[in-house]
């Protein structure tokens, strides 16, 4: 015990870190290593092979395609929407500013059948769409749809903070040495709202990759056309092919695993690119 | 609003701006409340519309007939058992990784995030790779007549798995901020470890701790794809609120399907409500944001 860690007066350390330890073991690390493990029992090119049929492959394009896009929409108006909720003032601000938070709150099936219903070729939006030749709903679109309304929190709620925090003499500077407008806020103020920016790019593109509910409804679920990875390892547990629903979920885990670490990179770089800049 | 316009030293005559001109801020203003028009108001509205399209009585019967009823007391149930459980494990964790100081702290504090970056079937699917009938467990569980998977206690499982970071997150940032002065006094006025936390501890992280439990319900109460994996989606037995919305719509029966559903937007709604109360109360927001920090 002696070096593990530092002395302390205060009680309970054995007993809330041994129960911490017990109990993320038993829910989390356990379960989590229960996919590794019986991967295992693949061989290697067994794995590959499983991992890297072209319905996968194509499960994979969309997935990654439509988060890539759904996460780039989200980080130009979530910086829209930061910009506006933390400079201006407007009616219905505060009410706004709480309701950004709907997808986290709300059930994704209930994002899911609502947005089917909208973009479908009789609602509300698709109505309007269907004459233009547009559809949505059932296509790879209705996927990037979904992913954008379960994402659109994420970059919204990092930059707002550094925003908020964002010194005005900075800007009233760059006003005295000349700067215009733009410039200004090309040089001095989205310099200091990048790295947020890229976390909740990065989030809101973690949180797509692994995104079930909200977009079954509305994909339509087309083998090799608008099949997300997540629903081919429902498909494949559905067919009693545990081997390759675990393998696919193992391709999955470790994708997760890498976006959590670069995400903690990015978080680091934007916590001491702000306190640097304090 | 926060960029005052101070008096600037004019040496030319060309003073620069630090705010937008009015016509800029109102299309600024107007562009982003289109889009949030568009991916969050309807969507929430057309809920809500859809459930009432065909009137009250269709609204009414869809949710108190017996699968609907059901399937509300699977969903508290799960809830009920899942936000306890989350909230004493949120509070020993934050109370090891707060005050004190061990090796190992930051990986533990990763590890307890965990859950936020796993895909919601891949949480589910763990399960049944070890209490399924091809599981680790199964043949056990089979030969002693127990049933985990595609019954309610997987289900529990699953909500736990999803649910397991968010009290947790929010007590170990406010937690660490509180320094550990304050319980440090009360050992040496002789308090033991339970009085220094109901009476020392407890108050000053309430606002937080209901703040985590707040979500963690939310969250309970909506998950679908874990749920989804390891329910057997058996109607009036292992069918969550989320789980009945789907076999509803799958049914075409869209009424029905967005009755059950405007509950679940309601528990959304109340819960960014109470969200909103205790942000207020605490003057900051703290940062939850599925998978952060």
């Amino acid at each position: 015990m002696g070096t593990f860690r530092q002395h302390s007066v205060l009680p309970g350390f054995n007993l809330a870190l041994g129960f911490t330890l017990l109990y993320l073991s038993l829910i989390v690390l356990i379960p989590i290593s229960a996919a590794f493990v019986r991967t295992a029992e693949l061989t290697l090119p067994e794995f590959w092979e499983v991992v890297t049929t072209p319905r996968v492959l194509a499960s994979y394009r969309l997935t990654f395609g439509a988060s890539f896009a759904a996460a780039l929409l989200n980080a130009v108006f979530g910086l829209l929407v930061a910009w506006v909720l933390v400079r201006y003032s407007f009616p219905g601000k505060k009410l706004i500013d709480a309701l950004v938070d709907l997808p986290f709150a709300l059930p994704t099936a209930v994002a899911g059948i609502a947005l089917t219903a909208l973009y479908a070729g009789n609602g509300w939006i698709g109505q309007y769409l269907e004459p233009l030749g547009i559809k949505v709903a059932f296509t790879p679109t209705g996927v990037f749809v979904a992913l954008t309304f379960i994402g659109l929190p994420f970059v919204v709620r990092t930059v707002q903070p550094v925003l908020e925090d964002l010194e005005p003499e900075l800007e009233e500077a760059a006003a005295t040495l000349g700067a215009n407008r733009l410039q200004t806020f090309l040089r001095v103020i989205f310099p200091a709202i990048f790295p947020a920016l890229v976390t909740g790019f990065a989030l809101a593109f973690a949180r797509a990759i692994g995104e079930y509910g909200s977009v079954i409804f509305i994909a339509g679920n087309m083998p090799m056309i608008s099949e997300i990875t997540p629903l081919l390892i429902i498909t494949k547990l559905e067919q009693y092919d545990y081997a390759g629903a675990t393998a696919l979920a193992v391709v999955m885990l470790v994708i997760s695993f890498v976006l959590l670490l670069i995400i903690n990179l990015l978080q680091w770089w934007s916590r001491s690119r702000n306190s640097s800049s304090v | 609003m926060t960029a005052i316009a101070l008096p600037l030293p004019v040496t030319s005559g060309r003073v620069r701006p630090v705010e937008e001109s009015a016509w800029m801020r109102r299309s600024l203003i107007g562009l982003a409340l289109a889009f949030l028009t568009l991916f969050l108001f309807v969507p929430l509205i057309s809920v809500f519309y859809e459930a009432l399209r065909k009137g009250w009585d269709v609204y009414i019967a869809a949710i108190t007939e017996p699968d609907a009823v059901s399937a509300i007391q699977l969903t508290l149930t799960a809830a009920a058992i899942a936000v306890p459980l989350n909230l004493v494990f949120g509070v020993a964790a934050a109370w090891a990784v707060a005050k004190f100081e061990f090796r190992g702290k930051n990986l533990l504090v990763t590890l307890i995030d965990l859950p936020f970056s796993v895909s919601p079937v891949v949480s589910g699917l763990i399960y049944v790779l070890i209490f399924g009938l091809q599981g680790w467990l199964g043949p056990w569980l089979a030969e002693h007549d127990i049933k985990i998977i595609f019954a309610v206690p997987g289900i529990v499982l699953a909500t736990l798995f999803v649910t397991v970071p968010f009290i947790a997150r929010e007590l170990i940032p406010l937690m660490q901020s509180q320094g550990a002065e304050e319980e440090e006094a009360a050992v040496v006025l002789g308090a033991n470890g339970w009085q220094i936390f109901f009476r020392v501890t407890l108050p000053n992280i309430k606002w937080g701790l209901l703040y985590g439990v707040i979500l963690c319900n939310a969250r309970a109460m909506g998950e679908f794809g874990a749920v989804s994996v390891v329910s057997g989606h058996i109607r009036g037995s292992t069918n969550t609120l989320p789980l009945h919305v789907e076999i509803l719509y799958n049914e075409y029966n869209f009424a029905a399907a967005f009755a059950v559903a405007s509950l679940l937007a309601l528990l959304a709604l109340i819960t960014l409500a109470l969200k909103t109360i205790v942000e207020s109360k605490t003057g900051e927001k703290p940062v939850t944001t599925g998978i952060q920090e």
